[in-house]
């Protein structure tokens, strides 16, 4: 038993320096995608390909006078950022990011929590999210930081909904919440993409949304609303709210990839004669490739798209992705109940 | 009226079915951005690479000196004249006896700044020049952390008697008679003007 907990801690701390180390290498990435996207070469001169640049970066945000507004709440306004992080730290509890290991008979599985709710809590976490952006532009006490807080709670919300709806689709099919078994039974079967396409289109854009990333980046949309929500924000404070995003990324992108594209799984993956603890390292491996794919797909629709006008947005959320959710459940259970599944 | 005839009528009309679905659109977009990734970088990396440069560049000034190593420059002020932007001062001295071999002409250029900061490079003080005294070269004017620096005298400006400027590219055959041609304006002394 004490081994077991000893080994949870030892995996919470791998799972929270990855996605950590995962974030910090995000941004890098981004700007270099970014830069060859646009004819660019991007950052090269911190260390070989410019490799040191995200730790040059954290050091500059450490190290930057931090600034808190005399007329804001300053309880409320630390709060802010520290919410958002947190709650993006905490969704990578859930993920499956292995097979699990067997060493001297002991099984050691590679997910911190295995609770059998865990798409309600993935779902959770991430609309406490909200409050993080929430407090932090309500607190500030700026217009702009406001008017960029209103957008993200209202954004988020809207596409909560169709998210919901388009997993309700997926949990239908699968019969269970426990990610573990999702993802185990994609091994079985085929990936679900396979049977949820428009269910995945719906939770690919919502998951944009969800991540405030471009085109849906209204919240912050530097343009009109100088930096939205953490326009007030300097610092190490500004530096969270903008890992936070890249570390909501990462866990969204796995997410993405163990509900729809198997997890860890790969095709032929029994065929090949592995067995055991190397096939795990290989299933992690490739788990860990799917998110970097998803990742680029994220940087790459933001350097391609132009952001939404606010009620182009709320349209798309509420009369096209809702209907098209609810659409999906339709066809799902009718499918469902004449090839006799149901 | 069209000045350049590539103006186009803008039609408002409703999007066709598949238009209004938008992913037709985006993923052109995509695949557009895609190809970007493949392109070659537009960048010059600066310190290591520089740009290729025209031979006819124009870049930080030089005063010449005639072959015996001695300044060509008279301060006949006419550069100053031509200066659009009003970048140039001089202050004129005599020429002292036994400075023959420093100074070509009797009066020559005790102090001569070229404020580099209000230089626009457009090369008229070159056109100007008489004496063939001050050229442009295709040296990058290096910058530095005040403005006072970027006033430069003589000790910078003026060639070095054993390092000499080329600007043989700027002073072609071409350049030179057509400096002497005098059917143009410019080339006219008053003298000239009179005859006429
Ligand atoms: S190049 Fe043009 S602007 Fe510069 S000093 Fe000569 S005449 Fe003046
Ligand atoms: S550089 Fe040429 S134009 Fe200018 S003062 Fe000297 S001789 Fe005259």
């Amino acid at each position: 038993m004490d081994q077991i907990i000893i080994y949870k801690i030892i995996l919470c701390v791998i799972v929270f320096a990855v996605t950590l180390g995962a974030a910090a290498y995000m941004t890098w990435g981004e700007r270099k995608l970014a830069s060859w996207l646009q004819d660019r070469v991007g950052p090269n001169r911190a260390g070989p390909f410019g490799l040191l640049q995200p730790i040059a970066d954290g050091l500059k945000m450490l190290f930057k006078e931090e600034m808190i507004p005399t007329h804001s709440n300053k309880w409320l306004f630390i709060l802010g950022p520290s919410f958002f992080m947190l709650t993006a730290c905490m969704t990578g509890a859930v993920i499956p990011w292995g097979a699990g290991f067997t060493i001297d008979g002991t099984y050691f599985p590679m997910q911190i929590a295995d609770i059998n709710i865990g798409l309600l809590y993935l779902l959770g976490v991430i609309s406490i999210g909200v409050y993080g952006i929430m407090i932090g532009g309500w607190s500030s006490n700026n217009k702009f930081a406001l008017l960029g807080a209103l957008r993200a709670s209202s954004q988020m919300i809207s596409y909560e909904v169709a998210m919901g709806l388009a997993l309700i689709a997926l949990v239908m099919l699968t019969g269970t919440l426990n990610l573990g078994e999702i993802v185990a039974q994609q091994d079985a079967d085929y990936a679900y993409i396979v049977y949820q396409p428009l269910g995945f289109l719906i939770f690919l854009i919502c998951a944009f949304a969800e991540t405030n990333r471009a085109p849906f980046d209204l919240p912050e949309s530097e343009s009109e609303l100088v930096g939205g929500f953490h326009t007030e924000y300097s610092s190490m404070k500004l530096g969270f709210f903008l890992f936070a995003e890249y570390i909501n990324m990462f866990i969204s992108s796995a997410v993405m990839a163990s509900l729809y594209f198997g997890g860890y799984n790969f095709p032929f993956q029994h065929e090949l004669g592995l067995e055991g603890n190397l096939l795990s390292a290989i299933q992690t491996a490739v788990f860990l490739g799917k998110i970097l794919i998803f990742i680029f797909i994220f940087m790459w629709v933001r350097w391609t798209l132009p952001r939404f006008r606010y009620d182009q947005l709320m349209n798309l959320g509420w009369k096209v992705l809702l209907p098209l959710a609810i659409f999906n459940i339709f066809i799902t259970g009718l499918v469902m109940y004449f090839t006799g599944k149901l | 009226m069209s000045l350049t005839n590539r103006s186009k009528v803008v039609a408002k009309k409703e999007l066709t079915l598949m238009e209004s679905l938008y992913l037709p659109a985006i993923f052109k977009g995509m695949a557009i951005t895609l190809s970007h990734l493949f392109k070659r970088k537009a960048t010059i990396k600066y310190p290591e690479q520089t740009r290729e440069i025209a031979p006819v560049y124009r870049g930080q000034h030089v005063l010449k000196r005639d072959e015996a190593g001695a300044e060509r420059c008279t301060a006949c002020g006419l550069c100053a004249v031509a200066c659009p932007a009003e970048a140039i001062t001089m202050e004129a001295a005599e020429r002292n006896k036994g400075e023959e071999s420093l100074y070509r002409e009797e009066k020559y250029a005790k102090i001569y700044e070229i404020n580099m900061l209000r230089c626009i490079f457009c090369g008229l003080c070159e056109e100007a020049c008489p004496k063939e005294a001050i050229f442009l070269t295709d040296r990058i004017v290096p910058s530095s952390f005040t403005r006072g620096e970027e006033v430069f005298g003589k000790s910078i400006l003026v060639e070095d008697v054993n390092e000499r400027v080329d600007v043989t590219k700027r002073q072609t055959p071409d350049v030179l008679s057509f400096k002497q041609d005098k059917k143009h304006a410019h080339n006219q002394t008053f003298q000239d003007r009179l005859k006429q």
